[in-house]
């Protein structure tokens, strides 16, 4: 079959690649880019797990084929750190125990950084609603949001 | 020959996949045009993704529209918003002078899905999916919005109430995709609505709902009312004689329980898991009152304002 090739950055990089013309955005970074961090959780819109920004905006990586991205810039979990510097939303995910399995996690952190960049001060509601499209089996939660409100104080200063 | 059989069929099953990103219209028509129906048209792919991965959509060539400038721009003149037909609900929100004239349809984007889903999610798909739960459709109705289409004979406009023809089913044709929706500024002392009933208040799918639009006379009565149901039938529709029981009339508490009782009548539902008949009617009824009433005070403001 004829393959697609693609070029595109990824967390600032120039990256180039062959992929199935109707495979999805989350396979290229799974299986052909070797960026594990978004998960499948889904494959159809419900859980987040595979949540990347694409050109800033925040999208479910499961819903966009790959061959989409040409020219653009895609953000994954793995881009979200500085080198060995947690971002504080990553940090205060940990400090709250946020996490069990920690597959919606990498999720997790992207959204919640698409909603920060956009709104540093966000209420409590506004991050429930924010993140109704990031499922987690295991948390209940409510530290995530904790955490999440948390990080947004910390990086007000 | 039973081997040479079988991976002939199995070629035919899966013939040589395409994607192609036109940047014109005229680009996107001739594409669909020559691959007939296994083309398939893509905006923010919430639902053609799903449906592909789910085997109901089997396109061998995907024709993305949103490098077409047309399709994603929105522009607003003296006497129109046109919505490019794949502007994401995301992009569409963050002009607040959209949400000044269209608050009701500006609701009703903000309802699909998710952030994620709305980071993608058009109008235009929302429409051309034909669902009868689809969101943005009962605030198209209730505004008159025109559908302009693009096809091999040049282009064409659709009342948006003639768009949908039945569950997943429009009136596009073969090699036509629509382009743009239309809708008139709204006029004076008047304003629109949208409210959906869901047992989540996020990710999920209508039970019913319901747009409305009035339009107040300087005495306070009802010049004019439009109100559309949704998921309470196979597509989206105006019920006309709930509508028309305000014309004219003092928008008053037992003027809206005539036309809820009138809304439950239109209100044709079916049994499923979402919710029985006799639920559906009764919401459609309680849902058209309230929508009219979120319609009829932000039409008030405006006489005000
Ligand atoms: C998790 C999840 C939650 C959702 N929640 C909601 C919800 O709350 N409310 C709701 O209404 N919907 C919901 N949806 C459905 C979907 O998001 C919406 O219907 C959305 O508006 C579709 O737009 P799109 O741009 O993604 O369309 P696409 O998936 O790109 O297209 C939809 C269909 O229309 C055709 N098409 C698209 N654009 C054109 C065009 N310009 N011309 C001709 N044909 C075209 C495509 O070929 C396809 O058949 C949800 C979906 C998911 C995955
Ligand atoms: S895997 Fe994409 S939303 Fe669940
Ligand atoms: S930590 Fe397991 S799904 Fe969220």
């Amino acid at each position: 079959m004829a393959k697609h090739l693609v070029q595109t950055r990824l967390n600032g990089e120039p990256v180039e690649f062959l992929c199935d013309p109707h495979a999805t955005l989350l396979d290229a970074l799974r299986n052909t880019l070797q960026r594990t961090g978004a998960k499948e959780g889904c494959a159809s819109g419900d859980c987040g797990a595979c949540s990347v920004l694409l050109d800033g905006r925040l999208v479910c990586a499961c819903l966009v084929l790959a061959a989409e991205v040409e020219g653009c810039e895609v953000t994954s979990v793995e881009g979200v750190a500085q080198a060995a510097q947690l971002h504080p939303i990553q940090q205060k995910l940990l400090e709250h125990a946020a996490l069990q399995c920690g597959v919606c996690t990498p999720g997790i952190v992207v959204a919640a950084k698409a909603l920060l960049d956009r709104n540093p001060d966000p209420s409590e509601r506004e991050v429930r609603y924010w993140l109704a499209g990031n499922l987690c089996r295991c948390t209940g939660y409510d530290k995530i949001i904790r955490a999440i409100l948390d990080a947004a104080a910390e990086l007000r200063g | 020959m039973r081997r040479v059989g079988r991976l002939l069929t199995g070629l035919m099953d899966s013939p040589a996949r395409g994607y192609e990103a036109p940047d014109s219209v005229e680009q996107a028509v001739a594409l669909l045009s020559a691959h007939g129906p296994a083309a398939r048209p893509l905006a923010g792919g919430s639902d053609l993704l799903v449906q592909l991965r789910a085997g109901l959509q089997k396109p061998a060539v995907i024709v993305d529209l949103k490098r077409i400038p047309e399709l994603s721009a929105v522009v607003l003149d003296d006497e129109v918003l046109r919505i490019g037909a794949a502007r994401s609900s995301a992009a569409l929100r963050e002009e607040p002078s959209y949400r000044a004239l269209f608050p009701g349809l500006l609701e009703a984007c903000e309802l699909i899905g998710s952030e994620q889903i709305q980071g993608r999610a058009s109008i235009g798909g929302n429409l051309c999916n034909a669902s009868p739960a689809a969101d943005t459709v009962p605030a198209l109705l209730v505004n008159e919005a025109r559908c302009e289409i693009a096809g091999p004979e040049g282009r064409r406009f659709v009342p948006a109430t003639e768009f949908c023809t039945g569950p997943g089913s429009t009136v596009l044709g073969l090699g036509e995709l629509l382009v743009a929706l239309h809708i008139s500024r709204p006029a004076a002392r008047s304003a629109d609505a949208f409210l959906r009933f869901t047992p989540r208040s996020e990710m999920d799918i209508a039970v019913v709902s319901a747009a409305a639009r009035v339009q107040l006379g300087e005495d306070g009565r009802c010049l004019d009312a439009r109100l559309a149901l949704g998921a309470v039938g196979p597509t989206a529709f105006i019920a006309e004689q709930a509508g028309d029981a305000l014309r004219g009339v003092s928008p008053d508490d037992a003027a809206l329980e005539r036309v809820a009782a009138l809304a439950r009548e239109a209100a044709a539902p079916i049994d499923d898991k979402r919710g029985s008949i006799a639920y559906r009617r009764q919401v459609a009824g309680v849902l058209a009152k309230r929508a009219l009433r979120v319609a009829l005070a932000r039409a008030a403001e405006r006489t005000r304002g």
